[in-house]
């Protein structure tokens, strides 16, 4: 399929020039370590709170939290890369090619979906011997999450880089959306440990519920309603973003 | 015919505080291109020539109006139109962190050339275009005429037929855009149309078969730079004075000859219009001998394309102070385009 071909030319495209930048290599592969190494720690005292009574220690909640974070916050600023593509005439350059103009999107955000997903593989490797329990099969369903996360992230990303074409522009919007929804998903702790106020406003973020699906994987519950509707949450994100995004370069204009 | 386009509008919206303001880039714009001609689009800033060649180039949609591109429908088959078109745009088209050959295997791919034709294509390019041993540089290591050079090379990959170039020699030094123009001469005796946008009247002069003036979004004159000349009334010619207090009578004698128009006086020179300048001159000089006067120079200067935009649109090209309130135009048209 043509499309397909052109996802993959515009994609390898991306990745020669992702590695290529030794820079980028090392930061992509440190991140998820000093969040395990410095953030973790800090974890292991309060296990007890964090379990609520599940036979869980505090990587099993942690970890579920930092590859959803990842998969968002990965995603979430790839914008910037192609704001950069566009001030050099990259962007009009592929538009003025027959190529599909999903794939001039796929391609890209193919390249952040496999990013984040080695730097998830990496942390939860590591994790292993620091003590985290999780099944194997949790583990892939949990991958899969991310990888959709990262998807829509990079998806919505790239389509609002697209029609504010400015770094000003982009820099505000993103991080006045990524706030608040980094303190509602219950990523860095759980929601219950707070009152019932925060607990109910974070019912309607998304975000929590698939960052609560993920752990309900990690726990190995794989076909409970709460890993269930982690799934439907982030296959519903998935399905926005990706049309938002494939609308914005479809445009004629973008 | 390569480019057919009748009728073609684009109005962009553009937000101003509150309201919604109606910029008209382009206001109807007829042009025919044939097979194998250079045409140049000339016209100041905000003129509306890269929206015009945006909408030939399926880059942006027009309002209105219709328009066949190397034998594709512009509306019903852009994808046609791209298969066909090479596109050098004025903002470059590579990153500056890639490396040069990369980007042009991609490029290629792009347009379905296969990967080891378009290695082999693209090398042979840079041969052609003078960019020996640069086919594994990062792009931004390149010098601002080699990096052109490149963005023609991208543009060139898949062997288009018709191929625009918005501003090919803007912000090049004078040797060389010289050397651009032979490239881009090369590029029309291999058979290639080629249809580019300039505000440089020398390169327009220099390069073109045929010149499409523009101006406030609208074509006001079209032919070649030799037709467009002789459009403008004549040569001018300037006779300087050895003696201040006679100008009055030398400016008699140069308005009396047949078809002499725009007679002025200055201090000690007459300056004057009329067509045939080098013809009339001997018979002026031995009149103006014959009442005793001493001249202290005579100069004769064949129409420029300046003179010939000042005639059609009352204005300098040169005068870059003097912008048009469409100056903005074409950098909002950037911004705006999409809210459209």
């Amino acid at each position: 399929m043509t499309v397909l071909r052109e996802t993959w030319i515009v994609f390898h495209r991306q990745m020669t020039l992702s590695l290529r930048n030794p820079t980028w290599s090392i930061l992509m592969l440190s991140q998820p370590l000093l969040y395990l190494f410095l953030f973790g720690p800090l974890l292991k005292p309060i296990t007890g709170q964090i379990a609520q009574g599940n036979d869980v220690n505090a990587y099993q909640v942690f970890i579920p939290g930092l590859i959803v974070q990842l998969g968002m916050f990965g995603a979430m600023f790839v914008g910037f890369a192609l704001i950069a593509e566009y001030r050099a005439g990259v962007i009009e350059a592929d538009r003025v090619t027959p190529a599909s103009r999903i794939a001039l999107l796929a391609g890209r955000v193919l390249r952040d979906v496999i990013v984040l997903v080695v730097q998830s593989l990496i942390l939860i490797a590591l994790s292993y011997p620091m003590g985290l329990r999780a099944p194997i099969g949790g583990v892939l369903l949990a991958l899969v999450i991310v990888a959709l996360l990262g998807a829509t992230f990079a998806s919505l990303s790239y389509s609002v880089a697209l029609i504010t074409k400015s770094e000003d522009a982009l820099a505000p919007l993103l991080n006045g959306i990524a706030m608040p929804l980094l303190l509602l998903s219950g990523i860095l702790l759980p929601m219950s440990l707070g009152p019932t106020w925060l607990e109910r406003l974070s019912d309607i973020s998304p975000l929590k519920h698939i960052v609560e699906g993920v752990r309900a994987l990690f726990r190995g519950d794989i076909s409970s309603s709460t890993s269930m509707w982690g799934l439907f949450w982030v296959l519903l994100l998935t399905v926005i973003g990706l049309w938002s995004g494939a609308r914005t370069f479809r445009k004629e204009s973008a | 015919m390569m480019i057919e386009a009748r009728g073609l509008v684009r109005t962009f919206k553009t937000k101003r505080g509150r309201g919604t303001n109606l910029v008209h880039a382009v206001q109807g714009v007829d042009l025919d291109v044939a097979d194998g001609e250079i045409v140049g689009f000339l016209g100041p800033n905000g003129a509306g020539k890269t929206t015009t060649m945006r909408m030939l180039a399926t880059l942006i949609k027009p309002t209105a109006g219709t328009a066949t591109v190397a034998g594709c429908d512009l509306a019903e088959d852009p994808v046609g139109v791209r298969r066909r078109i090479g596109y050098v745009a004025q903002s470059g088209s590579t990153l500056p962190e890639a490396i040069a050959g990369d980007e042009v295997v991609a490029h290629a791919r792009l347009y379905g050339v296969p990967k080891a034709t378009a290695i082999a294509r693209g090398q042979k390019l840079f041969d052609e275009l003078d960019l020996p041993g640069m086919w594994r540089r990062q792009s931004k290591t390149l010098s601002g005429g080699q990096r052109r050079r490149l963005d023609i090379v991208m543009g060139l990959i898949h062997d288009p037929k018709l191929i625009f170039m918005d501003e090919p020699t803007t912000g090049l030094d004078p040797q060389a855009r010289a050397n651009l123009w032979e490239h881009i001469r090369g590029l029309r005796e291999r058979g290639a149309t080629i249809f580019l946008t300039t505000h440089y009247l020398d390169e327009a002069d220099a390069l073109c078969d045929r010149i499409l003036v523009i101006d406030h979004g609208r074509i006001v004159a079209s032919g070649t730079p030799e037709e467009l000349k002789q459009q403008v009334s004549g040569d001018a010619v300037k006779l300087t004075l050895a003696d201040a207090s006679q100008v009055e009578t030398v400016s008699k004698i140069a308005s009396s000859l047949p078809g002499a128009t725009e007679a002025e006086t200055d201090s000690n020179t007459v300056t004057f219009r009329i067509p045939q300048g080098g013809s009339v001159l001997p018979g002026l000089l031995r009149s103006i001998d014959l009442q005793g006067i001493e001249l202290a120079g005579v100069e004769v200067h064949r129409p420029t394309l300046d003179d010939v935009f000042l005639t059609m649109t009352g204005r300098s090209l040169r005068d870059d102070t003097d912008t048009p309130p469409a100056a903005e135009t074409e950098t909002d048209t950037e911004k705006e385009a999409v809210t459209v």
